[in-house]
């Protein structure tokens, strides 16, 4: 499972992908009281359900869980090889210092204190957050959230708080947006899951800054599977932004996360990722929300970074006039492969879906666009619109898109675009005449390609996400 | 203080010569213009000095106020101070006028410096309403839909932005209505300065009516063929280049 020998990049050519991750590229030592060992078993699943003190229904959910993902087979039929060299008999499971998320920094330990702080959280959090959750392997560090918002009743929790504390409103939704059979990786997610956030924002609140979650994977040989859930009630608004990294190790890294979103009558979710993983990662999530009468949910996802990424966030618009919109960057240099996509599936009348999905390829970089578009006979008036545009930088990217709208019935509307571009020659040469370096250059023409999309970020990230794709093409220069 | 070319041979990556010893020198303060029939090498003698990686630079040298240039990367030169006004400029999408022109500034200062955004916008302003070009530019991507007229003021619009030590105009002439080229002739003849060196590439004789070179240079064949003063131009509108195929075995 290792970069090295299942890659035949050669040591510069490593060398430049990973130049740009150096923010996030460190480590600290392990100082880990809770650690579930190598490989998974029956074992390790009670492991986790004992550390974290859980009540019997959700040790039983995970033990079936572990019976599914075993019987799962992989999907290289139609997905990548790449994933047999997921090894899961040398990854890590669960491991964390056993502290109850801080809701001071001043009580975070030291060095991970540190690791968000070289991260910038604390200062996003003062800056423009309603609430911040940061995530250290396994477990929340820090969980905090502004007081107003707790007195209007939101909850803004970790998953095991949630199921624990608020089993009224977890219970209900969990595991049924996204169950676990839905495919081998929300199974093992469901099987061992960790952290990630619980959600409620009641009737009719509409918070005005985003929350926060920040996940970071320090340790080695790890794998991260945090569960989200979040639900908004009737007329609530929310959205919910996160941020992920981990060093550059030498064996690769699995990131498996379940995201399950619930959009109650007139509410609305936007869900922004931005996320910039190390090369050796391997990043398997399921996304996807359920939207009600008038509800909206918007997923808003950049991807930079991974070895391979396979997400495809979908909405089900189960309420008549909901909305659904994937919007998604991917950037995949070389050694990478970002395979994501979207999923709409409208379930009532007079629903409407959006999925723009602009996807970059440099170098030996390769982008796939997987979109899956469900209209079934007996609803009219559904809506669709799907464009998704490649654009290549140099002749060795590949890209690949696969397309499959399924309408049927004849009173709905529906448009596909599709487009492949490349940065030609001209247009460097063009743009280095002017006094920009080849990186530069390159960079400009990337975030040109994806500045209609860089709108929808908020400013914060959109910010961020600028420096992370100039970072990355300059890295990218030979 | 000069950009000088001596005996300048480039070919294609193929192997074909284009540029078969070509030997100019434009001092600072001086308009020189090159004419010549199609594939001449006027355009190839543009694209070599500024660095384009199509073409392979066999023997000679290109030096500006002393540098080499043949050493540097097309980045570099640019930045040393030599500016290329395209025959065809390439759109770039999604980037905006003013954020391409500031992004080309903002290279030439050191790391760490930022461009000054009020101080830009209004130098901007002032330049564009020199060629009369509409504020909507700034917002417009980069070429991007622009008309050929449009296209060329906008080259025009980044030289004067950019103040370049020397600039070379290929065809800024091609596909302009009279009007527009008055208007690029008026840009270009604000530049002109005793610091600056500026090299006209052209067919006709046209451009030369509104922007008067200190000397005429006829290319044929890959070669400087006739050196002359401006009456050469005149020569040539009037008789055509009938007398290579006397003379283009003999450069001048």
């Amino acid at each position: 499972m290792s970069y090295d020998t299942s890659s035949n990049l050669d040591a510069e050519t490593r060398e430049a992908i990973d130049i740009d991750r150096s923010k996030g590229d460190f480590s600290f030592p392990e100082r880990h009281k809770f650690d579930a060992g190598r490989g998974l078993t029956e074992r390790t699943v009670d492991y986790i359900s004992d550390v974290k003190g859980e009540p019997q229904w959700i040790r039983e959910f995970r033990h079936r869980a572990l019976k599914v993902f075993r019987e799962k087979p992989m999907p290289t039929n139609w997905a990548t090889q790449d994933l047999e060299n997921i090894d899961f008999d040398v990854i890590r499971y669960y491991l964390s210092d056993g502290e109850k998320p801080k809701r001071s920094w001043d009580e975070v330990p030291e060095e991970v204190l540190r690791t968000f702080e070289r991260l910038g959280i604390p200062e996003q959090e003062r800056a423009f957050l309603a609430g911040v959750e940061a995530q250290y392997d396994s477990e929340a560090a820090y969980s905090n959230m502004k007081e107003e918002l707790t007195k209007l009743g939101v909850i803004f929790v970790n998953s095991t708080e949630g199921l624990k504390e608020h089993e009224e409103i977890f219970r209900p939704w969990f595991g049924k947006v996204i169950p676990t059979g839905d495919n081998k990786f929300s199974a093992l997610n469901s099987a061992v899951f960790s952290g990630g956030s619980f959600i409620y924002i009641p009737k009719g609140v509409k918070l005005k800054q985003p929350l926060q979650a920040y996940f970071r994977i320090n340790s080695e040989n790890f794998g991260q599977f945090e569960r989200t859930l979040i639900i908004a009630d009737e007329g609530a608004e929310v959205m919910y932004m996160e941020g992920c990294t981990a060093p550059k190790f030498e064996t690769a890294t699995l990131h498996s996360a379940v995201v399950e979103l619930v959009a109650l009558k007139g509410a609305k979710i936007q869900y922004v990722t931005v996320q910039n993983w190390s090369s050796n990662v391997f990043n398997l999530v399921t996304k996807r929300g359920l939207a009600m009468e008038d509800a909206e949910v918007r997923w808003i996802d950049c991807n930079i970074g991974s070895r391979l990424t396979m997400k495809y966030p979908g909405v089900i618009m189960k309420g008549e006039r909901a909305r659904g919109e994937v919007i998604s960057i991917a950037l995949a240099n070389s050694g990478q492969h970002q395979d994501t996509g979207a999923k709409m599936i409208h379930a009532a009348n007079h629903t409407t879906s959006n999925v723009v999905s602009k996807s970059i390829s440099v170098g030996e970089g390769r982008s796939t666009y997987r979109g899956q578009v469900h209209i079934p006979k007996h609803l009219k008036g559904c809506k669709n619109n799907t464009e998704c545009d490649a654009l290549l930088i140099n002749t060795k990217s590949r890209t690949d898109t696969y397309p499959a709208i399924t309408v049927k019935g004849n009173q709905h509307a529906t448009q596909h675009e599709a487009s492949v571009s490349q940065v030609s020659e001209d247009m460097l040469f063009y743009m280095q005449q002017r006094g920009l370096s080849e990186g530069q250059a390159m960079s400009l023409a990337v975030n040109g390609f994806i500045n209609d999309l860089v709108r929808e970020f908020p400013m914060e990230y959109s910010v961020e996400l600028k420096r992370l794709i100039d970072l990355e093409m300059e890295g990218s220069v030979g | 203080m000069s950009l000088l070319i001596n005996d300048l041979h480039a070919s294609l990556e193929d192997g074909t010569e284009i540029l078969k010893g070509v030997t100019l020198e434009i001092p600072a303060g001086e308009v020189h213009a090159i004419m010549g029939p199609n594939g001449s090498g006027k355009s190839t003698l543009s694209k070599v000095i500024s660095g384009h990686e199509g073409y392979v630079v066999t023997s000679g040298s290109v030096t500006m106020d002393g540098q080499d240039l043949l050493a540097m990367s097309i980045d570099e030169r640019s930045r040393a101070g030599i500016f290329l006004a395209f025959q065809y400029p390439a759109e770039v999408p999604g980037v905006s006028n003013a954020n391409f022109i500031r992004a080309a500034l903002q290279s030439r200062l050191p790391k760490g410096e930022e461009i000054d955004a009020v101080a830009y916008y209004k130098n901007l302003y002032a330049k564009m309403d020199h060629l009369e070009m509409d504020r909507k530019f700034t917002a417009r991507s980069v070429n991007e839909g622009f008309s050929g007229g449009e296209k060329k003021r906008n080259e025009i619009l980044q030289m004067m932005m950019l103040e370049p030590r020397y600039s070379i105009l290929d065809e800024t002439d091609s596909g302009l209505d009279i009007d527009a080229l008055k208007i690029v002739a008026k840009g270009v003849n604000a530049m002109r300065s005793p610091e600056r060196g500026m090299l006209l590439i052209t067919h006709y004789q046209r451009l030369l009516d509104y922007i008067a070179p200190d000397y005429v240079h006829v290319m044929a064949a890959g070669r400087i063929v006739r050196s002359g003063g401006p009456e050469l131009a005149l020569e040539l509108e009037k008789n055509g280049y009938d007398f290579l195929k006397e003379t283009e075995l003999v450069p001048a």
